[in-house]
């Protein structure tokens, strides 16, 4: 009981965002009803930033009805590696990532393997709402696959890494890189096992990186390095982060972005509920940084003020925590495994 | 300004809520605790005589609650008689029964329920009559004078004089006045008649009042008798019978002044009997019985206005805003997982028809052998409706078996398994097999044992007698649940789970 309170203390003295807060003070009055079914499908996500010219990975085709799942094979056979996704999925459930063929059957990205009937049954299952909010029948997107820039092939173990900014009011005011691992099952969520590291707001390289609420400095599968990764494109990742504000008018949303190879960074989806294990992996609470927003709000009039502003005020002071000691090498590393 | 507002409407319902609760806790008498219980008397009095032929007319007095009991409730059986009840100002209420044309042994009955007061209502009502001349001549008006002189001269004020003449007419020393008037082998009610002369002689208003002891299973009860004498604006009673003065809300007051009991016209033999019983009524009865008309009213338009059935519909319907409040402390301050937002609710509802163990084991065994079917199912790639009614039919039929089964086992518990809410269930296992597939096994185990938690938890606090009882019998408790409410959704703490999860953050 006394730990409990001890932990209280701290988590508030270091400005942890705890779920109730994130919902009563900021996700409540920020985030306008009506502004939910723009990010929650993500076709009308698309639209949206397309309007705005935003980069986003290619439509290729959507399934709204049952009918159409016949002319499933027709769409595909255009294309080599795409991937399907339901547009009100949440958490990433119900995406399947091709990645090629063979013998008429699809490769996925997760190393297996599906045939036609697999493929248009889990088409019919995202259309009957499996995996929507609420469970409301639901459309299948057919999308571009992202060929994930190099920078972080190293750190990932199958799946796609991302970028997760969070935008207070359009302050950009946290960020990480999620990468997959086995354990997440090419999953980039961190609650799944992935490895989600910090990101230094000011230059884009990303800090000490946590995987099970535990800090590492390897990525358990391929055991390379991945703190002091910089993010390349950074300016325009911010630059997107930013302007993600006009395009809903959600004051709290988070941004997810990819960085493909040739098109450089893509927004892939809009949250209006963003989690908040990005804290765990900056290592830093979030209300500290959304209280200064807050009152520095009246001042952060155009696009390019607020981007100076989060630069400028959430860069990363003092070194590194995990990639440069040793000693949270040693004891972070081993927290599982070790039976006194 | 939001804050306050809510803070403001929460005080408010909370105020209405613990206001009514407390004003028919304390002035209404409903009880605290379910299993209080008050005593309730049945007083029966039997009058049979013999009927002459022509008209008869029987009469008699009725208890008059006024101290400390209250007359909730009386019939009268007389087959073929008329009656009438007639208010006697000071004395008493009288039945009438009367019969044009009657022959032979006659039987009227007069029934009387009697429970101890909850409102004192005192005796004050009759106003003070006024002093009589004294009926005593001669030798007996010499006597009187001589006691009376002799108590007044030792008392202050009206109470001690009364006292003090029925302390000496009590227990009269021999040879003296007091034992001249009452008499050789004085009876109580001789004592009373003694003693209501004499206060009046003494100038103190004073009346004879009869009543019977309240007393369990007593077939031929007798009256007893005391004086009442008036001071103060209203009238006191003074025992006789050390019995009646040691327990005077065992007296059952019936009429006042030395007129007899019963009369009867038009027939002979009159005898009557008067035989009491004792019950016990839950006390919520017992409070309902006895409002005044305002207050009936009110419990009228109370759940208690409702048939029996609907009442006990509304026994469960009112705990479950008990289970839901208890539900949303532990998700928002506790930090459960939970499978849909109030299933776990509704778990605990089906527990309360089978008990806690057994609906914990058939809960486990049907969400079990559902998942199995579930995982089957996918092989066969269906889709979803028709998947999830699949699904159902196969839970039924667990269900099914499951009761044949139990009560082939002679576990009677089985039986009441088909109440548990089978579309619940299976859309559990639905979710659970999705959460299983996409967030992995430990994910769908933590959810589903959150869900078994809360729901025993949920369980526990709306099974509780005393829960039930309370907003049962209060239901404007619910109005301070509703309150604490919504003080909940403003918490913006962080939850208990959180402390753990965000534990690398707390350095």
């Amino acid at each position: 009981m006394m730990s409990w309170l001890r932990t209280r203390t701290l988590l508030k003295r270091n400005g942890v965002l705890g779920i109730n807060r994130r919902n009563a003070q900021y996700m409540l009055p920020y985030n306008p009803r009506s502004a939910y079914p723009l990010v929650d499908d993500k076709t009308l996500t698309k639209q949206l930033a397309l309007k705005a010219g935003v980069a986003v990975p290619a439509l290729y085709g959507v399934i709204d009805i049952q009918q159409q799942v016949r002319t499933l094979p027709r769409l595909l056979a255009q294309y080599t590696d795409f991937v399907v996704k339901p547009a009100r999925g949440s958490q990433g459930d119900g995406i399947i990532v091709v990645t090629g063929r063979a013998h008429d059957r699809y490769v996925c990205a997760d190393g297996s393997h599906l045939d036609g009937h697999d493929m248009g049954f889990h088409v019919s299952n995202i259309l009957s709402g499996i995996y929507s909010l609420g469970g409301q029948a639901d459309k299948a997107l057919i999308e571009y696959r992202v060929h994930f820039d190099p920078v972080f092939e190293a750190v990932t173990y199958r799946g796609v890494p991302d970028v997760r900014i969070i935008v207070f009011r359009g302050v950009p005011v946290m960020a990480m890189v999620r990468l997959p691992t086995r354990v997440s099952g090419g999953k980039a969520n961190l609650h799944q096992g992935a490895v989600g590291t910090g990101v230094d707001m000011a230059t884009g390289r990303t800090l000490t990186a946590v995987c099970r609420g535990a800090i590492v400095t390897e990525h358990p599968d391929t055991g390379n390095p991945v703190s002091g990764i910089q993010i390349p494109h950074w300016d325009t990742l911010i630059d997107l982060a930013a302007r993600s504000y006009e395009l809903t008018g959600l004051g709290y949303q988070g941004i997810d972005i990819v960085l493909d190879r040739d098109q450089g960074p893509l927004m892939l989806e809009l949250n209006a509920r963003p989690g908040l294990a990005i804290q765990i992996a900056n290592q830093a609470g979030l209300r500290t940084r959304l209280e200064k927003v807050e009152r520095a709000l009246p001042g952060l009039r155009t696009v390019a003020e607020r981007i100076a502003f989060a630069r400028e005020q959430f860069a990363h002071v003092g070194p590194i925590e995990g990639a440069t000691s040793a000693r949270a090498r040693g004891s972070a590393g081993n927290e599982d495994s070790d039976r006194p | 300004m939001r804050r306050a507002h809510l803070f403001v409407l929460s005080g408010l319902l909370a105020a209405i809520g613990c206001g009514f609760f407390l004003y028919k806790l304390f002035a209404l008498g409903f009880p605290l605790q379910p299993e209080q219980r008050t005593d309730v008397w049945r007083v029966e009095v039997r009058l049979q005589f013999e009927a002459a032929g022509g008209p008869v007319k029987a009469s008699l007095f009725l208890p008059h609650g006024t101290h400390d009991v209250v007359v909730v409730d009386q019939s009268f059986v007389s087959p073929g008689y008329g009656i009438v009840t007639e208010p006697q100002p000071g004395r008493g209420i009288r039945a009438v029964y009367s019969i044009r044309e009657a022959q032979g042994m006659q039987a009227v009955y007069y029934r009387a329920v009697v429970q101890p007061a909850r409102l004192k209502d005192a005796v004050s009502r009759d106003p003070a009559p006024a002093v009589q001349p004294s009926p005593l001549e001669g030798a007996e008006r010499v006597a009187a004078e001589s006691v009376v002189a002799a108590a007044r001269q030792r008392s202050s004020d009206a109470a001690t004089f009364a006292s003090l003449i029925v302390e000496q007419l009590r227990e009269p020393p021999k040879g003296r006045e007091a034992a001249f008037l009452l008499g050789p082998q004085p009876t109580s009610r001789r004592i009373a008649v003694t003693a209501v002369q004499l206060i009046r002689f003494g100038g103190v208003p004073a009346r004879m009042a009869n009543g019977i002891v309240l007393a369990p299973e007593r077939r031929d009860a007798q009256f007893a008798h005391w004086v009442e004498f008036h001071a103060d604006g209203r009238w006191r009673p003074l025992y006789i019978n050390d019995a009646d003065r040691a327990a005077p809300h065992q007296l059952l007051p019936w009429w006042r002044g030395n007129m007899p009991f019963a009369e009867l016209t038009g027939g002979a033999l009159l005898k009557h009997d008067i035989s009491t019983s004792r019950s016990y009524e839950l006390a919520t009865q017992a409070a309902l019985n006895q409002q005044r008309a305002l207050e009936r009213k009110l419990v009228e338009f109370s759940l208690f206005g409702l048939p029996l059935q609907t009442q006990a519909l509304f026994r469960t319907l009112l705990v479950i805003p008990v289970g839901i409040l208890l539900l949303a402390i532990l998700r928002n301050v506790v930090g459960f997982k939970t499978f849909g937002t109030f299933m776990p609710v509704l778990i605990a509802l089906a527990f309360r028809q089978t008990g806690l163990a057994w609906g914990v084991l058939f809960f486990c065994i049907v969400v079990a052998l559902g998942l199995a079917v579930r995982f089957y199912l996918e092989r066969l790639k269906l889709l979803l409706v028709p998947r999830l009614a699949a699904v159902v039919i196969v839970v039924i039929l667990i269900i099914a078996m499951l009761s044949v089964l139990s009560f082939k086992l002679g576990l009677d518990r089985g039986l009441s398994l088909g109440l548990f809410p089978i579309v619940i269930m299976t859309m559990t296992i639905e979710r659970m097999t999705l959460v299983w597939e996409e967030r992995g096994a430990r994910e769908a185990l933590e959810q589903a044992a959150g869900s078994i938690a809360v729901g025993a938890l949920c369980y526990l606090v709306m099974n509780l007698r005393m829960v039930e009882h309370l907003f049962f019998v209060f239901p404007e408790l619910l109005l301070t649940v509703l309150a604490v409410t919504l003080l909940l959704g403003r918490y913006s703490g962080y939850r208990l789970t959180e402390l753990f999860r965000f534990r690398v953050l707390a350095r």
